[in-house]
């Protein structure tokens, strides 16, 4: 029994359950005695919640025993930990928020309940979303599951490495220049950033709120339709989110890719791209022919500037987003401190980690008087420029292909002392965010040394059931995502 | 364009940041690492270029003025750091 179900994805599990060869609670306690058996090594989890997962369980039990089963009943889940859980513990990974507990759900944590989810618990993540490792989390590492001495990638590292050691069922995650798509890669899952405004971002903790969005990891395509499908939507909460109707995901799972055609970005497979990682991806584009797609070679000429767009507009909303940390409402308050400016100073400086930091100082000096519109002012037009070019290509294609990093995982320690390297990580993933299209990351490949390496889709703002036909289409006729890590 | 520790020591105070003599070298060394590197988008030519601020064309998300159910003082006072009579308490100001 505890092996049959691990390996399973939302919608086995949801059939299982359906059948009933399977209860909510069995399903939840495997989970649980599976996160206590090997989390201790792979640190996904900042907070476990036993006895809540299993009195949603319960509560799925009835209503399907009551045929009264809504999209996820039963469902276990884990959620990135900067996303509000009413009553349960979101830390964002720093000792700032370390014992903050939410008085509200995000809406997104509301429609996984109303949808029928148990949420096992809160997972790690850079601090503040602010990282491509996971090694910025207050609270430790999370460790890749593929290879222990390697990093889960960033932000939603344990977001990913939950999914990919079987620790839940699927997982949401946060994506603001490539926190899903890069971690989802890194430990050979599915990984989802919907275009922006497409999920409230209500109750997720805002890092830069022009690019933010919250998105599923998942271990296929099939269960990122459902994830997305029970996520989605206007939310009158976030004035950002965007008043348009949803589509039926799930529909777009049985379309076909014949006559699809593939842009593929020449500035993509240049200098600085890992061959092993070339090869995986271009192996991948080939299979795409033989099933009927056309690859077209296309131009993003303004890419090499996303990094340095990103850094200045991220950091400049940062730094005011990050303001509200004061010691005064709510966190972590320096109890020595005794006058009001010294308590702003010496709580943000113990409170906040050495990144956040360093993005907060880049932002406000990007933000500064007589440098504005050097650096923020400037940024904004380049991004206009970057989001022109994929207006421009997505005229004569309908869904862009790279990879996802320019290389597989790095080791644990390798970039973290060098800040300008660990960005430059993101160089594939941080346009998508910049014009505010949707993106997916899905396993094509292995490493000699066994480590995952991911495909990139990229598709105009609103067209995720093109990239979702694209990606099923892959997965249907492939089985790297069928692999699962030596644990 | 190169950042002097003084101008870092002038930032952590606008950011309301106190750091040691060691951070301020690191991040003097650190920041001026990647403002080189972002100077790469002197290269463009940006004049007739508007700068992008959002990605959607909303403008004015209205929605009717409805009293609704907020937190009780009890529970927005929950996660305060000190909190005494239904109210957050600060250090002395003045």
């Amino acid at each position: 029994m505890m092996d049959s179900w691990q390996h399973l994805t939302i919608h086995e599990a949801q059939s299982l359950l359906h059948k009933k060869e399977i209860s909510a609670v069995e399903l939840t306690n495997g989970f649980l005695a599976r996160i206590a058996a090997l989390d201790g090594r792979l640190h996904c989890y900042l907070t476990v919640d036993a006895e809540g997962a299993l009195a949603q369980a319960q509560e799925a039990d009835k209503r399907l025993a009551a045929g009264a089963a809504g999209p996820l009943t039963g469902i276990p889940l884990a959620i990135k930990d900067l996303i509000a859980t009413k009553g349960l513990r979101t830390t964002c990974a720093s000792k700032y928020l370390e014992n903050f507990i939410p008085p509200y759900d995000a809406t997104v944590t509301q429609k996984l309940r109303q949808a029928g989810a148990v949420i096992l618990g809160k997972v790690n993540m850079d601090e503040f979303a602010m990282g491509s490792s996971t090694e910025n989390s207050a609270f430790g590492v999370t460790r890749n599951p593929w290879h222990m001495d390697y990093i889960p990638g960033g932000s939603s590292g344990g977001s990913a490495a939950a999914v990919a050691a079987d620790l839940c069922l699927a997982a949401l995650g946060s994506d603001t220049g490539g926190s899903i798509r890069q971690p989802a890669s890194h430990c050979g899952v599915v990984g989802l950033k919907p275009t922006y405004g497409r999920v409230s971002r209500f109750g997720l903790v805002a890092y830069a709120s022009s690019l933010d969005q919250i998105g599923p990891l998942t271990k296929d395509v099939t269960d990122s339709a459902l994830l997305l499908q029970a996520i989605a939507g206007h939310d009158p909460q976030d004035s950002t989110s965007a008043p348009l109707p949803v589509p039926d995901y799930a529909a777009a799972l049985h379309q076909d890719v014949t006559g699809l055609k593939i842009g593929v970005p020449r500035e993509y497979f240049g200098q600085g791209l890992d061959p092993e990682v070339e090869q995986a991806v271009r192996a991948a584009l080939s299979h795409y022919e033989r099933l009927g797609a056309e690859l077209l070679e296309v131009s993003l000429p303004h890419t090499e500037y996303a990094v340095a767009v990103y850094y200045l507009i991220a950091t400049a909303e940062a730094s005011s987003n990050l303001a509200r940390y004061d010691g005064v409402k709510y966190g972590w308050r320096d109890p020595a401190a005794k006058e009001l400016h010294d308590m702003y100073l010496a709580t943000r400086s113990q409170g906040l980690g050495t990144e956040v930091r360093r993005r907060i100082m880049l932002g406000t000096y990007a933000l500064s008087a007589g440098y504005y519109d050097a650096y923020y002012r400037k940024a904004s037009q380049v991004r206009t420029l970057i989001r022109r070019d994929f207006d421009q290509v997505f005229q004569t294609c309908q869904v862009v292909a790279t990879p996802v990093a320019p290389t597989a995982a790095f080791r644990l320690g390798e970039k973290i002392d060098d800040p300008l390297t660990m960005y430059l990580s993101d160089i594939f993933t941080i346009s998508a965010n910049l014009a505010g299209i949707p993106g997916i990351s899905l396993p094509c490949g292995f490493t000699a040394q066994g480590l995952p390496i991911g495909l990139q889709l990229l598709a105009p703002p609103f067209a995720e059931p093109t990239l979702l036909t694209a990606a099923h289409a892959f997965q249907q006729t492939t089985s790297f995502h069928r692999r699962r890590p030596p644990l | 364009m190169s950042l002097t520790p003084e101008v870092v020591t002038q930032i952590a105070q606008l950011a309301r940041l106190r750091l040691s003599a060691v951070e301020v070298e690191m991040f003097t060394r650190q920041l001026n690492d990647i403002l080189l590197y972002v100077a790469k988008l002197n290269e463009l030519d940006t004049t007739e270029v508007p700068p992008m601020t959002h990605v959607l064309d909303l403008t004015n998300a209205f929605r009717p003025d409805e009293v609704k159910a907020g937190l009780s003082p009890d529970e927005a006072l929950a996660n305060a750091p000190q909190q005494q009579r239904q109210a957050f308490v600060v250090p002395k100001i003045i």
